[in-house]
């Protein structure tokens, strides 16, 4: 009997070291905890009147689809093929050379060869070549091709939920594929089937009722503002009140609702306040913010085309409402693809608003003159260019600090330098991550596109990775403790990302830093900064 | 020479060959990029695991320190514990080097090395401990962080509503 117990040795060579190569169309789903969001609240899915609504569960069986759902996505295929000229060219040219495989910070995080961009999108590439492409009818699996079953619908669902629509990976195709258009196209498919997840669905419906994803009601929305009054004037002796849907103002103020309800994203939003009171008492400048267009944040882009249309149309209805001259957008992210890459097309021309001038320096801003709104970052970087902020940067001295560019204002829209003379200018120590970490080539934060919920933490840290990896580096070189960003899903989401990876780094939105140094008129001594915590050489003040 | 002087003698031989083992725990499309893709920005993963994998070879020549050889594990089962690995998975390369070394000896059985070999494979469980540890770290990190986002969420919302009522200081 002991003669048949095997050697440690034998048993050790008998370990197959590498899961065995297969063909990935063999390589079966496994929806794994901590990798998926939640199923949509079927209450969220009614409200918006979309269609399907239903409890389910990712992790059964059955997931209580229509008894047409394959008719259902082939026709919604079809349609879309016709509908968007994009789309059919994406399905059609890739050669699959590769170039995108490696740049996605999903793949690069978990390993998992089908968050390949290329391979993500080949998930819905080999059942349109099986529904829409001769050679594929005819070739089948040969051409890549292959038929939409159950398990196909899953693999759908789970990576195209493992993609937060950043488009580095677009950077990089020769042929300019845009795979977040495709992930994009893909959930709009599965929103046919009621496919959507909480995370998304219920702010969006939150959004179309109540005006923004928290579901905040305009008197709490009023509310919170009023409790930032009372903080700023701890920290300066002075009431920044602002205006609720003012006719007449002189700009109409949108920022995502997570500025105003949540850490670190509040800073950032007293940051605003304490800005708008500094104009409006030195210059007359008046801003005014709705509680109807409460957010900037548009989780309808993650929806589908209609759902995003409709969520992006009250802002521009209720600037209309209010007679402004243009609209001052603040640090959010996908808000400003949005408006950079689809509003013209959704709700524009918006030409019942003006060219947006900023009345104090004069500045038009000609690269907004279709959307008609501007940038926060924009709009402070052109304040200090011509002067008009007085200044004390030495108050964010104790901040060392490196600048993340949030994907969609980066890629989305081009906005690169301002963000960086902005906190350059307010702030005494900043250093840049590596070259390939940011601007154009900069790296999601990994919960982006409404991945940003507490169930699917493994996914987000492992999305995460690539950009903490940089923000690593620059701690361990240049002491960097401090993590900038304009979006506020950065803000909710880099937090935890750093809490993980490099415990040592805060995050921090651009605005913030701009108030720490801002010296509003008659303030008195700052001793504290916007966290009320001590400023450098304060320390003892606090005491 | 001692088997541990050799062993560092031919460091770069035995980093790479462990390498080699860790990177096949990955499918092998993913393994190809590990391996290949050198910029530590581009391929974290695969950087910062031959990176820590050469301090823990040179830590074998050295005078172990527990500590080191945490720091050096550390980054690696950061990485491999958001993975899709069992516990078992993510940590079993540790015991790979025993057969690495082993490997790479003429003759791994003959009675001089016996000593040595006891010694290596003492450490190399150390290590293997160490990485359980910190994989259990890991993990209880996520699910505090998965906790701690839950609870600020509504924990603040009622806070910054005025709806919590604090216990005064007096």
């Amino acid at each position: 009997m002991a003669d048949e117990t095997p050697k440690p040795q034998e048993l050790l060579d008998r370990i197959a070291y590498q899961p065995p190569a297969k063909h990935w169309m063999d390589v079966p789903v496994n929806i794994r905890k901590g990798m998926y969001c939640y199923a949509s609240n079927p209450k969220s899915v009614e409200y918006l009147s979309m269609p399907n609504a239903r409890p389910w569960n990712p992790l059964e069986d059955d997931w209580q689809l229509p008894e047409n759902w394959q008719q259902i996505l082939h026709e919604g295929f079809k349609e879309r093929l016709e509908k968007f000229r994009s789309i059919k060219v994406f399905m059609d040219i890739c050669v699959r050379c590769g170039a995108c495989a490696d740049k996605c910070h999903f793949f690069i995080g978990t390993g998992d060869p089908k968050n390949m961009p290329v391979l993500r999108a080949e998930l819905l590439r080999s059942v349109y070549r099986n529904d829409f492409t001769a050679l594929g009818k005819v070739l089948g699996r040969l051409n890549g091709a292959r038929p939409m079953t159950l398990d196909v619908l899953k693999e759908w669902w789970y990576y195209l939920f493992q993609c937060t629509e950043c488009r580095r990976c677009s950077l990089f195709c020769p042929y300019g594929i845009d795979t977040a258009e495709i992930t994009i196209f893909g959930r709009e498919l599965l929103n046919l089937l009621g496919l959507n997840i909480d995370w998304v669905a219920t702010p969006v419906a939150n959004c179309y009722r109540t005006g923004n994803h928290l579901g905040i009601q305009p008197h709490a929305f009023k509310d919170m503002l009023d409790f930032f009054v009372d903080d700023i004037e701890e920290i300066t002796g002075l009431r920044c009140e602002q205006t609720f849907n003012e006719k007449g103002a002189d700009i109409l103020f949108i920022t995502p609702s997570g500025d105003v309800f949540a850490d670190p994203g509040t800073y950032t939003c007293m940051g605003y306040m304490m800005l708008f009171h500094y104009l409006k008492e030195k210059y007359g400048l008046k801003v005014t913010w709705s509680t109807y267009a409460s957010e900037g944040g548009n989780f309808g882009f993650f929806t589908s085309h209609e759902t995003m249309k409709r969520l992006n149309a009250k802002m521009y209805l209720e600037a209309r409402r209010l007679g402004v001259k243009w609209i001052l957008g603040g640090e959010c992210g996908h808000m400003w693809r949005v408006i950079n890459q689809y509003m013209d097309t959704m709700n524009g021309p918006a030409d019942f608003l003006e060219t947006p001038v900023n009345p104090i320096t004069g500045t038009v801003y000609q690269n907004a003159a279709s959307t008609k709104m501007v940038h926060i970052s924009e709009f402070t970087a052109d304040l200090i260019r011509h002067g008009k902020l007085e200044l004390d940067p030495s108050r964010n001295d104790n901040k060392i600090i490196t600048f993340h560019d949030s994907c969609n204002p980066a890629r989305g829209m081009g906005m690169f330098e301002e963000p960086r003379y902005v906190i350059k200018s307010v702030a005494n120590h900043f250093y840049e991550m590596p070259a390939n970490t940011i601007r154009e080539q900069t790296f999601c934060c990994g919960s982006g596109a409404g991945l940003n919920a507490g169930e699917n933490m493994e996914l987000r840290m492992a999305g995460g990775l690539p950009r903490a990896n940089a923000v690593k580096y620059v701690h361990e070189t240049f002491g960097v403790n401090m993590l900038a960003c304009v979006c506020a899903i950065d803000r909710a989401a880099l937090p935890a990302s750093m809490e993980y990876w490099v415990p040592e780094v805060d995050v921090t939105g651009v605005t913030e830093l701009v108030a720490n140094a801002l010296i509003l008129p008659g303030e008195q001594e700052r001793t504290m900064d916007l966290r009320s915590e001590p400023l450098p050489g304060m320390e003892e003040a606090d005491e | 020479m001692g088997l541990m002087a050799q062993l560092a003698l031919r460091k770069d031989v035995v980093v790479d060959k462990w390498f080699a083992r860790v990177v096949d725990t990955y499918p092998a499309e993913t393994a190809r990029f590990l391996r290949s893709q050198k910029d530590p920005f581009a391929n974290p993963v695969g950087r910062t695991t031959h990176q820590q994998l050469g301090t823990l070879v040179a830590l074998l020549d050295a005078d172990w320190n527990p500590d080191t050889a945490r720091s050096a594990l550390d980054p690696i089962m950061r990485i491999r514990a958001v993975q899709d690995f069992s516990a078992a998975r993510a940590t079993g390369f540790v015991f790979d080097l025993k057969q690495v070394i082993r490997g790479l000896m003429k003759s791994p059985d003959d009675a001089r090395w016996i000593g040595d070999l006891k010694q290596l494979d003492r450490l190399i469980d150390e290590m293997a401990l160490i990485s359980f540890d910190l994989f259990m770290g890991c993990r209880e990190k996520v699910y505090e962080l998965k906790a701690n986002e839950m609870k600020d969420r509504t924990y603040k919302a009622f806070a910054k509503a005025g709806l919590i009522k604090e216990v005064d200081d007096e």
